[in-house]
């Protein structure tokens, strides 16, 4: 790696010669404003905000693409530069609504944070608006056209970090406007609502679904038992909204805030989770006896499920028909928890707060109805929302003392706390079906060949002399490229993992939004956030599913045996060809 | 406008994109594609851009953004006859949007629609570089010139005066 002296606001500094100046800039520590730019995203240079002054050159460049020379002479604040930015700045806020105090995005608005570091204390042009449209056809995810400023992040997170391509520009100049192909409304298009575009947006552009209203309302009716489920990755993330650094686990202080907001009952997601393992292990025991093709997949990731009916329908046999573990849950507590305190299903709202806005959708799907045909999982609320919810109701979160889950449904072991990273249902199924199928202790339950935050990894096991062999794929993307190879040569994996969104639930569209000082979909956020999920395991005392002892008394009391007769009813379900069907774009080769 | 049917006008079209993808970077053929699938099917149908998406392997939003952009390609049927009526400075002058107001009002279309029998279809034109007869407007690949708003209905009635006949045996 060569070196090249550069002057940045006149100062001499050493840097990589093959990087640009933004990079350069951020090595010394002034960070350049920016906004269309990230770093796993292709340069655009379109929004024009981190433009820099070099010296010799006619016009202010682009410094997120404009690579360093051998004594280039920088200048990052001038007061032309200054002003060119704030010019720069007004001009995309010119058609833009001003209605920030009453938008969702309010204090977590990237654009607004943009306005304030460039220092914009004035609107002084007036534009013509863009017309309000709102496409709210889905469960999950608000498309809101007035609010979009065109920085064009949706579309590349979607085309070349999921590989979906569910939306791009359509149209030309003022009118133009980032839609689903054919204007389609985005339920009626290939969109697999995994949420990343909401991450990524600088606005309130695209949004989640919001629910809380529903769930106030729901919390203030007495007539209802009110239960809550809280997904792994919410406890180590939710933390972030309230300025708590990355990588805290809340979940004493999550179950607290979640009995002051009034539910009645607090329950884990992990404890489903741990279910999930005990059904999936068995279903993989059996696949592997030549009951069902192999490899299988597992099904917890709504996003990949919806993927797989549009994009992998020829795969619909090979995936788990294991429920999610949110939707495990759900049918649990409106069947056997609903029995054991005396009421009756239509008594009770789940909540279920997740990290995902696909879980959403899910929430909604037919297939996973009661028998009474109301949805098993009434609301399902992100991270950011709880956080709102919990800031609405003048919680003060950070000082909570915390309390415990409740039991039965809120014990958990630490198989089920790293469902929330990539490879963590992998490991968790390992742990379990060897031990089902062995009948001796793993000893190593450490699985790390399927750890860390590579888009794919793969590994092996021996169980009874056989070799297993694994693979996990996080991301739409890597998905996609994992399971072209599977399908080339069907006999290369036993059993694959995989979730919809980067680094797994972790890394969900429902997370807290990066503050201006970090990145949407941070690596560094999301290692800290698995970190987090690892050291929970590390300190459970029971680290395999098939070991919490809750688990094993609800098989006792009222499942029977996994895979069997009730299992069936309450836990699996079935999956079929959605359209319009999705093109997978090849990846390049090179 | 083409009398072929519609299996003819996909086998046709397959054919074309079979050949051009052999091509270097395939994808930089989009804009070629297009225009044929608009030569051989008279319009982009979505049904047309969906088979393009397939034999491409191009996501089909991304060929809903190439064919929105370019003023060229047409998201509706064109009908039989092809009106554009001049909108150029010469033609504005000297009573353009007269005529262009008395199709509209004829036919009962907007500029980029077409009648509902798919006879007729109205564009806008921006000087067709035939200032001195404006104003004027062309029927598909006709001129006409020095027209007022009576003159371009009598060319319209006449036009379906000319259809019916053909179309009785």
């Amino acid at each position: 790696m060569s070196t090249i002296k550069v002057f940045i606001n006149d100062k001499e500094y050493t840097v990589e010669s093959d990087i640009t100046i933004m990079q350069a800039c951020d090595t010394i520590g002034i960070k350049i404003p920016r906004l269309c730019y990230h770093p796993k995203l292709a340069i655009s240079s379109g929004c024009r905000i981190c433009i820099v002054e070099v010296e010799g050159m006619r016009n202010f460049v682009a410094s997120c693409s404009y690579p360093v020379n051998e004594g280039m002479k920088i200048h990052t604040n001038t007061d032309e530069i200054r002003k060119a930015r704030k010019d720069i700045l007004e001009l995309i806020l010119d058609n833009h609504p001003k209605d920030c105090n009453a938008c969702v995005r309010d204090e977590v608005c990237e654009l607004q944070q943009l306005a304030s570091t460039i220092g914009l204390r004035e609107r002084k042009f007036e534009g013509v608006k863009r017309e309000k449209y709102v496409d709210d056809s889905s469960p999950s995810i608000v498309n809101n056209h007035e609010k979009c400023i065109l920085c064009g992040r949706c579309v590349k997170v979607c085309a070349q970090i999921q590989n979906i391509s569910a939306i791009d520009y359509a149209n030309r100049g003022f009118n133009t406007v980032i839609v689903p192909a054919f204007n389609d409304k985005i339920a009626n298009s290939i969109c697999t609502l995994c949420g990343q575009c909401v991450n990524v947006c600088p606005t309130a552009a695209l949004t989640e679904k919001n629910y809380t209203q529903d769930v106030f309302k729901i919390l203030n009716d007495k007539t209802k038992i009110k239960v809550a489920q809280v997904a792994p990755s919410v406890r180590v993330a939710i933390g972030e909204a309230f300025g708590i650094p990355a990588g805290s686990n809340m979940e004493r202080e999550i179950a607290h805030a979640l009995k002051l907001l009034g539910f009645d009952y607090v329950f884990d997601s992990q404890f489903s989770a741990d279910l999930t393992i005990m059904e999936e292990a068995n279903e993989f025991l059996e696949r592997l006896n030549g009951k069902g093709k192999l490899p299988m997949i597992t099904s917890c990731s709504s996003g990949w499920m919806k993927a797989m009916e549009q994009f992998h329908p020829d795969l619909i046999d090979n995936v788990s028909t294991c429920k999610s573990p949110m939707s495990m849950m759900s049918s649990i507590v409106k069947s056997y928890f609903a029995d054991k305190i005396g009421k009756k299903s239509t008594d009770i709202i789940n909540v279920a707060i997740m990290c995902c806005v696909a879980k959403k959708y899910e929430a909604q799907r037919p297939e996973l109805a009661m028998e009474d045909g109301a949805h098993a999982t009434d609301y399902v609320i992100t991270t950011r929302e709880l956080a709102w919810m919990i800031k609405s109701a003048g919680i003060d979160f950070k000082n909570l003392k915390g309390q415990d889950f409740d039991a039965p449904l809120g014990l958990s072991t630490g198989a089920a706390t790293i469902f929330g990273v990539t490879g963590g249902v992998m490991e968790a199924a390992i742990r379990t079906a060897y031990e089902l199928a062995t009948n001796k202790p793993l000893e190593n339950i450490d699985i790390t060949s399927v750890r860390g935050n590579e888009g794919i990894k793969e590994g092996s096991i021996e169980i009874n002399g056989q070799e297993i062999r694994v693979a996990v794929a996080s991301g739409l993307g890597n998905a996609h490229k994992l399971l072209e190879a599977a399908k080339k040569d069907p006999n290369k994996y036993h059993f694959i993992e995989i979730m919809a969104c980067p680094g797994g639930c972790i890394g969900g569209g429902g997370q807290p939004y990066a503050g201006i000082r970090d990145l949407p979909f941070d690596p560094k956020l999301v290692n800290e956030r698995a970190k987090a999920l690892y050291k929970a395991d590390e300190l459970n005392k029971i680290r395999r599913s098939h070991e919490n002892p809750a688990i094993i008394k609800l098989y006792e009391d009222f499942l029977g045996k996994p895979l069997g007769e009730k299992s069936h009813k309450y836990l699996h379900t079935h999956y079929k060809q959605k359209f319009p069907k999705g093109i997978i774009r090849k990846s390049k080769e090179k | 406008m083409t009398s072929h049917n519609q299996e003819e006008i996909n086998t046709n079209l397959k054919i074309f994109i079979a050949e051009i993808i052999k091509q270097d970077r395939p994808d930089s053929h989009l804009i070629t594609v297009l225009h044929k699938a608009q030569e051989l099917n008279g319009y982009l149908s979505r049904e047309i851009m969906d088979l393009v998406s397939q034999e491409m392997n191009i996501p089909t939003s991304t060929i809903w953004g190439v064919a929105t952009f370019y003023h060229y390609f047409k998201l509706n049927p064109v009908g039989k006859y092809n009106i554009s009526v001049c909108m150029g400075t010469a033609c504005y002058v000297k009573g353009g949007s007269e005529v262009l107001t008395a199709v509209k009002e004829e036919l009962g279309i907007e500029i980029g629609q077409t009648t509902e029998d798919l006879l007729f279809s109205l564009h806008e034109a921006r000087c067709i570089g035939a200032c001195g007869l404006a104003p004027v407007a062309m029927i598909n690949d006709k001129i006409y010139g020095e027209l007022t708003p009576k003159k371009i209905i009598d060319i319209i009635n006449n036009l379906k005066k000319e259809d019916e006949s053909k179309q009785i045996p």
